[in-house]
């Protein structure tokens, strides 16, 4: 497999050790001088040197091969955001993967076709929620090609909505639960299925919809 | 008419002053509150403070009633993904961005962006000053 990675930060220098350990063909491109020279000693001329959202820099790298995946792992959203275009849009490459610094560009990303993305505060907030579930909801999965999220409420003793079946609960618009989970066994949710304290209950919800579904499910949002 | 022009630098800060004489309602984004200073102490639009890929500032600016946006930070990347929010989320109809690299702008005019690439120009008008010089010498 070819790849070329574009910032030569810890995220790009570590990926490019266990992407050359793999075997894979690789090239680095790193912008900054000092850091450059850094990971020449390491990695040979497998690291170029340049502003990998010059079109010209990464065709010195080979993007007219094309790679099979392009990963834009710098410290600026926004060049991420470019580099992943013009591998996709110009130049065919299958798999552009991004990194995105600052989680509120996420949607900008989402906005202009780039989905393979990472943010580390987002994975790391996610591992925040699973651990402190007195928050009530925990955010599974996002689907963004679908702009629909999973998220998982473990119904309160004190819930409004304990006792009721779902086709008596006043679910935000955009929000379906999926399924009930009690005493380990998850039973698909239906209209006659009831809600009662204690149960799991995943949720298929329009992100944004946080607070409505806090609401109903587990009463006052927090 | 509504306009708002993001980069509030040489180029933007006179694109502002310039529209806003010929009688549009400008709002002009910038990181840097000093800035400011650039539109005059006669400036009588608007002036919002912060990053234009920051959703609250491009609303706080009125990004949903506007004609046009300028973008013309000094971060091609930053213009480009600006311009591409503002023509593809907010809908605005009119979106012109800087870009000085003229692949890039090349690029993304292709695929639908309206880019003003400076050091095109430039290497435009530089060529063609040699040129007609050469026709002056050898007359």
């Amino acid at each position: 497999m070819y790849v070329i990675v574009a910032g030569g930060g810890k995220i790009g220098a570590n990926v490019v050790r266990s992407l050359v350990a793999m075997g894979h063909e690789v090239t680095l491109i790193e912008q900054a001088r000092d850091r450059f020279v850094m990971l020449e000693e390491e990695f040979g001329h497998l690291v170029l040197r340049g502003d990998a959202t010059e079109i010209h820099v990464l065709e010195g790298a080979g993007i007219g091969r094309p790679p099979d995946q392009v990963l834009a792992v710098t410290g600026d959203d926004e060049d991420n955001l470019v580099i992943c275009q013009i591998a996709k849009e110009g130049y065919g490459v299958p798999k552009a993967i991004a990194r995105v610094n600052d989680p509120r560009n996420q949607q900008h990303f989402d906005l202009l076709g780039i989905t393979q993305t990472v943010c580390a505060t987002t994975s790391i907030l996610g591992l925040v929620e699973h651990e402190a579930p007195e928050h009530g909801l925990v955010r599974l999965l996002p689907l963004r090609k679908e702009n629909l999220e999973i998220v998982e409420v473990q119904i309160p003793a004190r819930s409004p909505a304990a006792g009721t079946r779902l086709d008596r609960l006043m679910l935000p618009e955009g929000a379906r639960v999926i399924s009930v989970m009690r005493d380990g066994r998850a039973e698909i949710a239906v209209g006659a299925t009831e809600v009662n304290a204690g149960d799991q209950v995943l949720v298929l919800l329009r992100p944004g919809k946080e607070e409505d579904l806090r609401r109903v499910l587990l009463g006052e949002p927090r | 008419m509504k306009a708002i022009v993001v980069g509030c630098g040489r180029t933007g800060s006179a694109i502002a002053l310039q529209l806003s004489t010929e009688g549009w309602d400008v709002t002009v984004v910038d990181e840097q509150e000093e800035a400011l200073a650039r539109l005059g102490s006669r400036w009588q639009g608007g002036f919002v403070l912060g990053h234009a890929l920051d959703d609250v500032v491009l609303r706080r600016a009125g990004i949903e009633g506007a004609d046009a946006v300028a973008v013309a930070t000094d971060g091609d990347n930053t213009n480009i993904v600006v311009g591409q929010v503002a023509q593809m989320r907010y809908g605005v109809g009119c979106v012109v961005v800087r870009v000085l690299d003229p692949a890039r702008a090349e690029f993304y005019a292709a695929r639908g962006l309206r880019t003003v690439c400076p050091t095109q120009t430039a290497i435009s008008a530089l060529a063609e000053a040699v040129r007609s010089c050469r026709v002056e010498a050898g007359a």
